[in-house]
């Protein structure tokens, strides 16, 4: 197994000195002028470590230095190919991946945070999976093991497994604006999917029966939902991969990370704002469909701030049909949902319960707050 | 001498055996028996022409060759392999139970083993007042008006619940505005799953932090579409509802159904009546609380009873008295029509009728107070174990007759998870523990019961085990991420059971897929299998 390395050796230095994030040259200095110490590299070699017995089993590719090389060389990992050593960066990151999809890797891991994951799935999108060993100080992507030995665990899994024992799940990349959150605001966005590796339960057990994929109960739902739409009707199909399910069923176009305006079978607009999506619909029957964050469980007011209060307002609660796979909603704990659209009054009228579409005729009653 | 908290040592035994196909030599025989008299053959001509010809096979069976003695012995052999059924099984939400030696001998005779429900009614009366007054002893049990055993399963049970409602709202003309069914994410799959194949949407609702769903997410689930609800109580977590009236008057104010799938009946036995509580029916697995063994995936037996409204919508037939002889009653116009064939597995329903007949009513309630008890004691021990955290820890009140663990905590710190604990489990002579159904709610889960059976000393070893579990993953996690290793087979090839080009249900198919694919290699064969040193304990 070939696996490309690319560690941001300054993530999470913000964390321990009070700054949200270290997203750009300046905050970096500032950290590390308040005393923080790099952590990323000893993060990695603690993943490397579960690889001990398996260190012929994968061939490292990683840059130089700070950002893979010498972590590789500091778990005794046997690294086939360094990439010139840069000066740590957004840039720095983007090209070592680059450099890695050329190479052709079967998996790149990375170290950092939402920053670092944004800039590896900017560069890698759907071609190579992908896994975070979590360094960062924010952390909303769903790319990110549980611990740096868990990480490392999973890798060690992979080498071993079956390839037929490991699935690939889309995984959002969200980020947030570091500078609004510094001033206390949370303001998060969706950047992107990009597929994580995920071991599936061998349970040899006599209960235990084959679950149908989530991907195709999705797939199946969305099929439903596009059976049910009404003529005259304007929908607002918010972003991410599931709530776009009815758009790919009826093999319409879809932007991924924007609103899509569907009418009478044909996209009105793609990639509009608020506003825009509410001009096309007018005075007529409006209807939301969109999907729920991982991790958060965010309804409203991350990574779909385009939909807005005014038409959630419209809508809710008769018109607004919400779609999840159950595995997503299970992860949830508590288990509840969460809004912030931008206006408290509307925040407070949606709280209470809600169905959430998990498969054909299947719905979870969720907790809205 | 030992105490009784010292873990016992175990190695099962390793035979090394090969499958029986690959056993034996030609001409071997079990039995040999004399020819025909001249005097038979000339009357009769020879066994071969006795077989029309449209019926006779061109090719003669494959079967292996093997002397009477040498079938023994790789049966005992391949009986030492396994654990047997025997060892400490806190197998939960099964509720194990010893299955009685003296009623096996009964089931087995002629009067019961060798009848059909297709003799005439008049040669079957034992068995229908059997199955008659065990019905009496469950409607004492539940409040309910009657019960049906056709149903081979606590799933068919609940499919035969969705057939009963399907059949209620056809005869009102509703059928196709109630359409939806309500349960929870943790009870049995089966409710959604049976209420799916009858036709019906089916909303889920999430525990919340009591370990149990709430009223509130009920009440914005229940509508004018509410066909049913369907749900257990405690559920896996062994945390009784103690809203369950309001839920049921919830329901029932719009006039919805409501099920009680009593799958986790053994806390409550004897305690409440599903009925008085307001429900219109409720399912008992005989296999499981009633004392009917479950090994093999069945047969089983669902009871299904329900209160005198739903009682014309049962299935077919309903065994009846009339005076005093019983019948088997199919003048049934409203049935939900077929559950399953004939009466149901007649056999479990005279074991769970010796079980009743033997606890009585006092040994029926005492039953669930021990069951109570033993998990509590239980639950205390094990909250003493490194790596080990209880579902919804916050929860103030005792735990009923089960508990749902995880081992989120010790997964984190040692990489040693449930899988690998449950396979570590066995090598101490014990059966790997139930863990959960899907969807796991608790990191890494497993679930004890210990039921009425098991004895302190028993479930002290049981103790014992996970104790040893938790100190090894901290010292040495290899131990257990590796295990078993006091197996005569390691590890099963589980990539094998997924891929349909591997996996084999037949000899025949093993033949294609593996012997003939790799001529004369020895890659893939039986012995390549189980010879291979790093699948031998």
């Amino acid at each position: 197994m070939r696996v490309g390395l690319v560690i941001n050796p300054v993530a999470g230095m913000g964390g321990s000195v009070g700054l949200k994030g270290t997203d750009g040259p300046d905050a970096v200095s500032q950290a590390l002028s308040l005393g923080a110490v790099p952590l990323a590299e000893s993060r990695v070699v603690r993943a490397l470590r579960m690889l001990n017995s398996l260190r012929d089993s994968i061939e490292w590719i990683a840059p130089k230095g700070p950002m893979g090389g010498d972590a590789l060389a500091a778990a005794n990992q046997t690294t086939v190919k360094l990439i010139t050593e840069l000066e740590p960066s957004a840039e720095a990151t983007q090209h070592s991946a680059q450099a890695m999809v050329d190479d052709g890797v079967d998996l790149i891991v990375f170290a950092g945070g939402d920053g670092t994951a944004r800039d590896i799935a900017s560069v890698v999108g759907w071609k190579i999976p992908v896994l975070g060993v979590p360094c960062g100080v924010k952390m909303h992507s769903g790319v990110f093991a549980i611990t740096p030995e868990a990480a490392g665990r999973l890798l060690a899994n992979l080498v071993k497994a079956a390839p037929r024992a490991t699935e690939y799940r889309h995984a959002e990349i969200m980020d947030i604006d570091e500078a609004a959150l510094r001033n206390g605001h949370l303001n998060a966005r969706l950047y992107g999917y990009v597929n994580v590796p995920h071991m599936r339960r061998l349970i040899q057990n006599a209960k235990a029966t084959p679950q149908v994929q989530d991907e195709t109960l999705l797939d199946m739902l969305g099929h439903e939902v596009a059976g049910e739409l009404q003529p005259d009707v304007t929908y607002l199909v918010g972003p991410g991969t599931t709530a776009k399910r009815p758009l790919d069923a009826l093999g319409l176009p879809s932007e991924l990370l924007g609103l899509d305006v569907l009418r009478d079978g044909e996209i009105l607009a793609s990639d509009a704002t608020s506003a825009q999506a509410l001009t096309v619909a007018g005075e007529g029957p409006l209807h939301i469909i969109c999907g729920v964050t991982g991790g958060q469980g965010f309804v409203f007011g991350r990574g779909n701030q385009q939909i807005g209060p005014e038409a959630i307002d419209r809508c809710w609660p008769d018109c607004v049909t919400i779609l999840a796979s159950a595995e997503k909603l299970a992860a949830l704990a508590p288990p509840e949902l969460v809004v912030d659209t931008g206006d408290p009054a509307l925040d407070s009228r949606l709280r209470g319960y809600t169905r959430v579409r998990t498969a054909p005729r299947r719905s979870m009653m969720m907790r809205l707050i | 001498m030992r105490k009784d908290s010292e873990l016992r040592e175990f190695h099962a035994a390793a035979w090394d055996e090969p499958v029986v196909m690959e056993l034996g030599r030609s001409g071997a025989r079990g039995q040999i028996f004399p020819a025909p008299e001249a005097e038979v053959t000339k009357t009769v001509g020879n066994a071969a022409s006795l077989i029309p010809d449209g019926m006779a096979r061109n090719d003669a069976p494959e079967l292996p060759e093997l002397t009477e003695f040498e079938v023994q012995r790789h049966y005992l052999h391949l009986s030492q392999q396994v654990l047997g059924m025997m060892g400490i099984s806190l197998f939960g939400t099964c509720t194990m139970k010893y299955n009685s030696k003296m009623v096996e001998q009964l089931i087995n005779r002629p009067e019961l083993a060798e009848t059909h429900p297709l003799q005439h009614p008049d040669a079957l009366q034992g068995t229908m007042q059997i199955i008659y007054d065990l019905d009496l002893m469950l409607r004492s049990l539940s409040g309910m008006q009657r019960f049906v055993f056709q149903a081979g399963g606590g799933a068919d049970a609940a499919y035969t619940m969705a057939a009963v409602a399907r059949a209620y709202w056809q005869e009102r003309g509703e059928l196709d505005t109630r359409d939806e069914v309500i349960t929870s994410v943790q009870a049995h799959p089966c409710n959604p799953a049976t209420s799916a194949a009858a036709g019906f949407k089916v909303i889920s609702l999430p525990l919340e932090e009591n370990g149990y769903p709430s009223l509130q997410a009920l009440k914005a689930a229940v509508s004018e579409r509410t066909a049913l609800l369907m749900i257990n109580n405690p559920d896996d977590m062994g945390i009784y509802n103690p809203e369950i009236k309001e839920w049921v008057k919830a329901v029932k104010e719009i006039g919805g159904l409501c099920f009680y799938d009593h799958a986790n009946f053994n806390g409550v036995m004897g305690k409440l009546s599903a009925r008085e509580l307001g429900f219109d029916a409720c399912m008992f697995m005989l296999h499981k609380t009633f004392g009917g063994p479950k090994g093999g995936g069945g047969p089983a037996v669902g009871a299904f009873g329900c209160s005198d409204e739903l009682v014309p919508y049962l299935p077919a037939p309903v065994i009846a008295k009339d005076g005093e002889r019983y019948f088997p009653d199919f003048d049934r116009p409203k049935s939900c029509g077929k559950i399953r064939e004939f009466w149901g597995n007649v056999p479990i329903v005279v074991r769970a009728y010796a079980w009743v007949r033997a606890m009585g009513a006092q040994g029926i309630d005492l039953a669930s107070d021990i069951s109570v008890v033993t998990n509590n004691y239980m639950d205390k021990k094990l909250g003493e174990i490194r790596g080990l955290e209880k579902s919804h820890p916050d929860f103030p009140k005792w735990r009923m007759e089960m508990t749902r663990w995880g081992l989120g905590p010790m997964q984190q710190d040692t990489g040693v998870g449930t899988v690998a604990a449950a396979n570590r489990m066995a090598d101490f002579g014990i059966d790997p523990w139930w863990m959960s159904h899907e969807p796991w709610v608790v990191p890494e889960p497993f679930t004890p019961e210990a039921g009425e059976l098991w004895s302190k000393e028993d479930i002290d070893q049981w103790v014992a085990a996970v104790q040893r579990i938790s100190d090894e993953a901290y010292s040495e996690p290899e131990t257990v991420l590796n295990a078993p290793h006091n197996q005569p087979i390691a590890r099963v090839k589980g990539d094998w059971m997924e891929d349909p080009d591997q996996w084999a249900m037949t000899w025949r198919a093993y033949v294609r897929k593996h012997l003939d694919a790799a001529p004369g290699s020895g890659a893939g064969t039986v012995d390549a299998i189980v010879a291979d040193p790093e699948n031998r304990g």
